[in-house]
């Protein structure tokens, strides 16, 4: 199960191909339906709303909404990808072949989860060169910028894999990516600032881990953030080890893979 | 020579209760055909994944080229191809594609010239580039075995391999399999059609209840287990008058409403009891029309030992 010397390479790039082509045939759905909703978004949201609201914090209410709608964006994506990859083998049965090949499980996840974090991203560079069309962006700090988006790529990547291991059915497979996400993001302060809302429901949102992803990430861009965005970077790391320790316990007892 | 696979006192408990293996220990020595014949549920797709990898044993050990399958799986499921009783592939993969991919995941290099030959052996070149939804199940089959095959393997499992298969395929199939055989791969296949096992298999192995009843040669288990028997048809048949008294002891056994009278023998033993018998036939006023004997088969075999066990 270690990483170096004895690695299968040839197995994560098999498996890392397969499903990026998997991404290639449903291009459509992949890639040209979430960047019409995120136009759309900009323009209920941007024009709508935002001829209404002028600015947050000195930053136009278009231009504000851009990192919680590519956050948005980025973790449905990412869990979406990481949970269907490795759920539909199981559904269809072609796991035996994953489960029978000279690979260990951390290299299954690195074949996965790589893939459905460069799908996510790749989407998320989609939706925000859709952004620019619609408003006027700078981005005052790339370099954080691409932490923050590369983390939140690979964790919730790995969180929609752990989410297809567990899922015995379609339901299930759906359950947290469309009843539990979307909910959080909206309240996470995507589309308003969280100091906007009354002190008791300011205080539920702190509660709420994505608005701590969202506010890191605006930070990068715009310079203004509800926490410090290093509290940001702290609770998503701390978020991805929850995920690795689950993940290593699902090496070790093969839960409902080898069982 | 040591054997190329070690199983040893295997027990395989689903979460559900469920004990599909009961300490079973087997070895298999390389460059033979063994067949594991069982009845569905017999415990015989729970052993060939535990010894691919694919379900973890609850106890016991398998072994395969001196490696150990959990501990050392790189080395021992390298050498394995699986091919799967249920006929499971990716829809919307080309022929070529999916066999490939198999060949990625077993950590070998491309080699499309070792892709072509196999698809060329199972008479799949020319769907290739089809995807596999629009081939039939016969092809899908012929898929599946190409993807065991994709990393030259030196063992091979065939995991009911001829279910709701087709002759020419089945003909293909074991025409792959006597190459491969040729070429020195270990070859298991389970399956419930005995007829499968007697015609090319070296040894035998039956598999019920999660244990293993016996494995051994197959022309030494004919050869112990193998019964005869002699058919004789009669030009009358012997309707409600019964058996002749003269014929009681031989503990015949009326067919065909009364035509045909069978009787067992040991061909191996000096004394069949046949000349005896044809004697009291004649002398019971029996008239016969024709005689023949009839070697028992793996099936018959199986089926008392099966029953033996219940």
């Amino acid at each position: 199960m270690s990483f170096g010397a004895g690695m299968n390479f040839q197995a994560v790039k098999a498996i890392y191909l397969f499903e990026m082509a998997r991404t290639r045939r449903t291009l459509l759905q992949s890639v040209v339906s979430p960047v019409i909703s995120t136009s759309l978004y900009f323009i209920v949201f941007g024009a709508a709303v935002g001829s209404r609201i002028q600015e947050i914090e000195g930053v136009s209410y278009g231009a504000f909404i851009t990192p919680g709608l590519i956050m948005l964006t980025l973790l449905t994506q990412c869990i979406g990808n990481g949970s269907f990859g490795i759920y539909f083998p199981k559904f269809t049965g072609t796991i035996y072949e994953i489960l029978s090949s000279p690979i260990s499980m951390a290299e299954i996840v690195l074949g996965y989860v790589g893939a459905a974090a460069t799908k996510g991203m790749m989407i998320g560079l989609i939706i925000l060169a859709t952004a620019s069309l619609f408003v006027d962006l700078h981005i005052a700090h790339p370099f954080v910028m691409l932490v923050f988006f590369v983390l939140t790529a690979v964790t919730f990547s790995l969180f929609g894999f752990l989410i297809g291991i567990w899922a015995k059915d379609f339901e299930q497979l759906n359950l947290i990516p469309m009843l539990v996400i979307p909910p959080l993001v909206f309240l996470g302060g995507s589309f308003y600032s969280v100091s906007m809302l009354p002190p008791f429901w300011q205080a539920v949102s702190h509660a709420n881990p994505v608005l701590y992803l969202i506010s890191g990430f605006r930070w990068s861009f715009f310079e203004i953030s509800e926490v410090n965005p290093v509290v940001s970077f702290v609770i998503i790391l701390a978020f991805l080890g929850v995920l690795m320790g689950l993940l290593v316990w699902i090496f070790r007892t093969g839960y409902r893979l080898r069982n | 020579m040591a054997p190329i696979v070690t199983v040893s006192n295997l027990v395989k408990t689903y979460g559900s209760g469920f004990q599909a293996l009961k300490g079973v220990s087997l070895e298999i020595e390389e460059g033979e055909i063994l067949a594991l014949l069982g009845p569905n549920g017999a415990g015989k797709t729970t052993l060939i994944s535990i010894i691919c990898g694919i379900v973890n044993p609850s106890s016991g050990s398998v072994h395969v080229n001196g490696h150990d399958v959990v501990k050392d799986f790189r080395a021992t499921r390298s050498i394995i191809g699986l091919v799967p009783q249920e006929l499971t592939t990716d829809q919307f993969e080309t022929v070529w594609n999916t066999v490939s991919f198999s060949r990625g995941l077993h950590g070998k290099k491309a080699n499309p010239a070792h892709i072509e030959k196999v698809l060329r052996d199972l008479s799949l070149w020319d769907k290739k580039d089809n995807m596999l939804r629009e081939l039939s199940g016969g092809m899908k089959r012929r898929v599946l075995i190409a993807k065991a095959l994709s990393h030259e393997p030196r063992i091979l499992f065939l995991d009911e391999p001829t279910a709701g298969v087709d002759v020419n395929l089945r003909k293909d199939m074991w025409k792959v399999v006597q190459t491969l055989r040729e070429g020195g791969v270990t070859i298991i296949l389970t399956t419930h059609y005995i007829e499968e096992a007697e015609e090319i298999a070296d040894r035998v192995g039956v598999i019920n209840g999660g244990e293993i009843l016996l494995i051994e040669e197959k022309s030494a288990l004919m050869k112990t287990l193998g019964r005869k028997q002699l058919r004789i048809e009669l030009s009358e048949p012997i309707l409600d008058a019964g058996l002749p008294r003269g014929l009681e002891p031989y503990g015949l056994v009326l067919e065909d409403a009364g035509a045909r009278l069978v009787y067992d023998y040991d061909a191996a033993s000096g004394r069949t009891g046949i000349t005896t018998l044809l004697a009291a036939v004649a002398e019971a006023g029996l008239r016969i029309k024709d005689i023949s004997t009839r070697q028992s088969t793996l099936e018959d075999i199986f089926v008392e030992l099966v029953e033996k066990r219940a």
